[in-house]
């Protein structure tokens, strides 16, 4: 199935090549989680910080059970902050 | 001591400088900068005074930490009674004036009266004169006026704080600019500025800042503060590398970033305008937009932005004025010319940007009120022939052109200059100024965060987010990750978030210390550098005691508990797009708890046990 992985900020090293704009689609395999995206793409666990699917929030305890579906966006980011 | 101990008051109507001694006693109570100057000006000036009369006062205060070896310890407020709102402002500043202004040895400037011709005030440690600005820098912009009075003076290290022509025009929401990109900008205190012929203050110090109350206890909580900054990933890595721009593409994936007059709550073109597209090359000129980055004093953290133009964008090909590397863009200006506008156009914004740094404007109000002219365009309530041209959502032309003529003073301009509200009730659709109090809505969605919702309706000066940046919980996770459409624990947090603000802009200090220093951090600092007991639980209802004195100015002045709102657009019309969709603001729900919290009655007011327990 097909997602789209988005990584800002000091993240944007970890996209593999072909991303544009800080984005990239993937095709995974059933079943995957952030967690798994995030080993796989060696995000440092420190720095991965906020991590939003579709926009919401996944906190740390659900993102290896949280369950990615077709067409789901991925997005992570290193702690941040602005005003 | 920390406090010299010594202020300024400048008659302007009779032309004098005189040195007074600090109240000491206050400034137990209210620390210093924003509460020490607003308790100043509470007692001296009638809440329902015309801003833009001789009655209202304009007062330069700093922090007992402004001009210290204290990171971000560069910080000064400009407190007085809003041209935009008519509530209490108080807008404050980085740079290096502050600093200068405490090296002088003074921490306080109180200007009363109008000034029968334009002047600026000059100091030179204790010597304070008041100059002609006639033939010299009135008229001029912020730009041409620094560089002027440094020529005049024969000082390239004289710091200058001053107002552009906005100031000078009458823009509702002109700002004050010192270090030619750093400004005291909400809340039109520029126009105060104006009006009292008030130019400039010029000011250069050799004093420093020597008299600290324990020096080796001092330099130890600097020391560990600053380490605390510097291993954080937000201020040591994050803040330094992208600025508040980072915030761009997250606050538009969270659905929270108000785009076209908050019609909308994602903007398709964020990417296109934000950080990371800032560290890209440009195809015209194969250079990134950004330069580098830069520190106020003494700041270790270093989040400003300095930015270069692309000088074959329309908006400069033939003014090379613009062509040098300069202040910008911080999230809040990219908002408020692009998502508010519809337009994703990075060079626009940034040249927008400019102008408002070269004439003195708040980027935020400017923007946001050119979010509701284009508005008004597309329904038919304002015409193309009344604009003086075509003013869609998304047309970068049309912004600029606006900008201009609102610095200028020119045709239309002079209307955009009164700020949405007024703009919006002109012509029969007030429901359209996306502000509260009379002040425009800054980058965050008060429906897609319901905290800062209720942050923007309870801030003391107009909509705002920082008097308690409730995004650093609901969003960023900071000091802990809250859900942006919970309303249970949202009144008692933004209490919290308001009187820890109100602390830290009293101090000297940056508010943007506090992404990792807690409390506890700062307040080692302050109770090392100053006198008498500045311990936790005095600092917070020090916070408190600001908070209040500030609403009862408000009170006094005319506002009440209805004016605790939002436009009927956040409470009726649910955010179109994205995880919260649907959503609309539950101030409603909120509101009593938080009156609750602050110990205020059903109408908002300080209840009597409340004004005691404050000392008020």
């Amino acid at each position: 199935m097909k997602i789209t992985l988005k990584l800002y900020a000091t993240l944007a090293a970890h996209l593999p090549a072909g991303a544009t704009r800080n984005q990239i689609e993937l095709e995974v395999p059933a079943g995957t989680t952030p967690a798994d995206l995030a080993r796989q793409y060696n995000l440092p666990p420190r720095l991965t910080h906020l991590v939003l699917v579709n926009g919401h929030y996944i906190p740390p305890e659900a993102r290896a059970t949280t369950v990615l579906a077709e067409g789901d966006v991925l997005a992570i980011w290193p702690p941040i902050a602005g005003g | 001591m920390a406090w010299h101990r010594k202020i300024l008051r400048v008659n302007l109507t009779q032309g004098t400088c005189t040195a007074e001694p600090l109240n000491m006693e206050w400034a137990q109570q209210y620390l210093g900068q924003r509460g020490l100057a607003t308790k100043y000006f509470c007692e001296e000036v009638d809440p329902k005074v015309d801003p833009l009369s001789p009655e209202n006062k304009l007062i330069y205060a700093t922090g007992p930490l402004t001009g210290t070896m204290a990171s971000t310890g560069g910080r000064y407020s400009v407190v007085t009674k809003g041209a935009l709102t008519g509530a209490i402002a108080c807008s404050n500043s980085g740079g290096y004036f502050g600093a200068e202004l405490r090296f002088a040895g003074w921490d306080m400037i109180i200007f009363e009266g109008r000034s029968p011709q334009p002047v600026y005030l000059h100091i030179e440690d204790d010597k304070a004169e008041l100059l002609p600005a006639e033939n010299f820098i009135w008229g001029k912009s912020v730009w041409d006026t620094e560089a002027l009075i440094k020529q005049r003076h024969q000082d390239p290290l004289m710091r200058v704080s001053c107002i552009g022509k906005a100031g000078e025009n009458g823009v509702l929401f002109a700002a004050i600019v010192n270090d030619l990109h750093r400004a005291a900008g909400r809340s039109g205190v520029g126009a105060v500025m104006g009006s009292k012929n008030l130019k400039a203050v010029a000011v250069r110090g050799t004093k420093g800042v020597g008299n600290i109350h324990d020096p080796k206890a001092f330099f130890a909580a600097v020391n560990a503060a600053k380490k605390v900054l510097h291993d954080n990933p937000v201020t040591g890595q994050g803040l330094p590398k992208y600025g508040t721009q980072v915030l761009m593409n997250v606050i538009n994936e969270i659905g929270a970033s108000p785009t076209r007059n908050h019609r909308d709550v994602q903007f398709e073109g964020a990417s296109k305008i934000s950080a990371e597209a800032m560290h890209e090359k440009r195809p015209t000129d194969g250079k990134t937009h950004l330069v580098t980055n830069q520190a106020c004093f003494g700041c270790t953290i270093a989040c400003g932005r300095i930015s270069r133009i692309d000088e074959t964008h329309f908006s400069v090909r033939t003014s090379p004025q613009y062509w040098g590397a300069n202040g910008g863009l911080e999230y809040e200006a990219a908002w408020a010319f692009g998502n508010a506008n519809g337009v994703d156009d990075l060079e626009a914004l940034q040249f927008c940007n400019l102008l408002c740094n070269e004439h003195g404007i708040d980027p935020i109000s400017m923007g946001a009120t050119v979010g509701a002219v284009m508005e008004l365009y597309e329904i038919g309530a304002l015409s193309k022939e009344e604009i003086g041209f075509e003013a869609p959502f998304g047309s970068a032309e049309a912004l600029i052109k606006l900008v201009k003529m609102t610095a200028e003073g020119e045709g239309f301009g002079k209307i955009v200059g009164l700020g949405s509200k007024r703009l919006t009730e002109k012509y029969g659709h007030p429901e359209l100024s996306m502000s509260v109090k009379g002040q425009e809505f800054p980058a965050y969605d008060g429906r897609a965060l319901q905290g800062m919702g209720l942050e923007y309706a309870t801030s003391n000066r107009g909509a705002c987010h920082l008097r308690g940046y409730m995004v650093a919980s609901e969003v960023l996770g900071i000091p802990y990750k809250t859900d942006p459409q919970a309303t249970e624990g949202k009144p008692e947090l933004l209490k919290a978030f308001q009187d820890a603000t109100a602390v830290v802009d009293s101090s000297g200090l940056c508010v943007f210390t506090t992404f990792a220093w807690g409390l506890p951090d700062i307040q080692a600092q302050i109770q090392a550098a100053c006198e008498g007991d500045w311990s936790l639980e005095k600092l917070n209802l020090v916070g408190e005691r600001i908070w209040n004195l500030e609403r009862e100015f408000n009170l006094k002045a005319g506002f009440t508990a209805k004016d605790d709102t939002l436009p009927p657009r956040l409470l009726k019309e649910g955010c179109k797009t994205g995880p919260q969709k649907g959503a609309v603001s539950r101030i409603d729900i909120m509101m009593p708890k938080y009156y609750e919290v602050r110990g205020w009655d059903a109408n908002g007011v300080p209840t009597p046990e409340t004004r005691a327990r404050l000392g008020l």
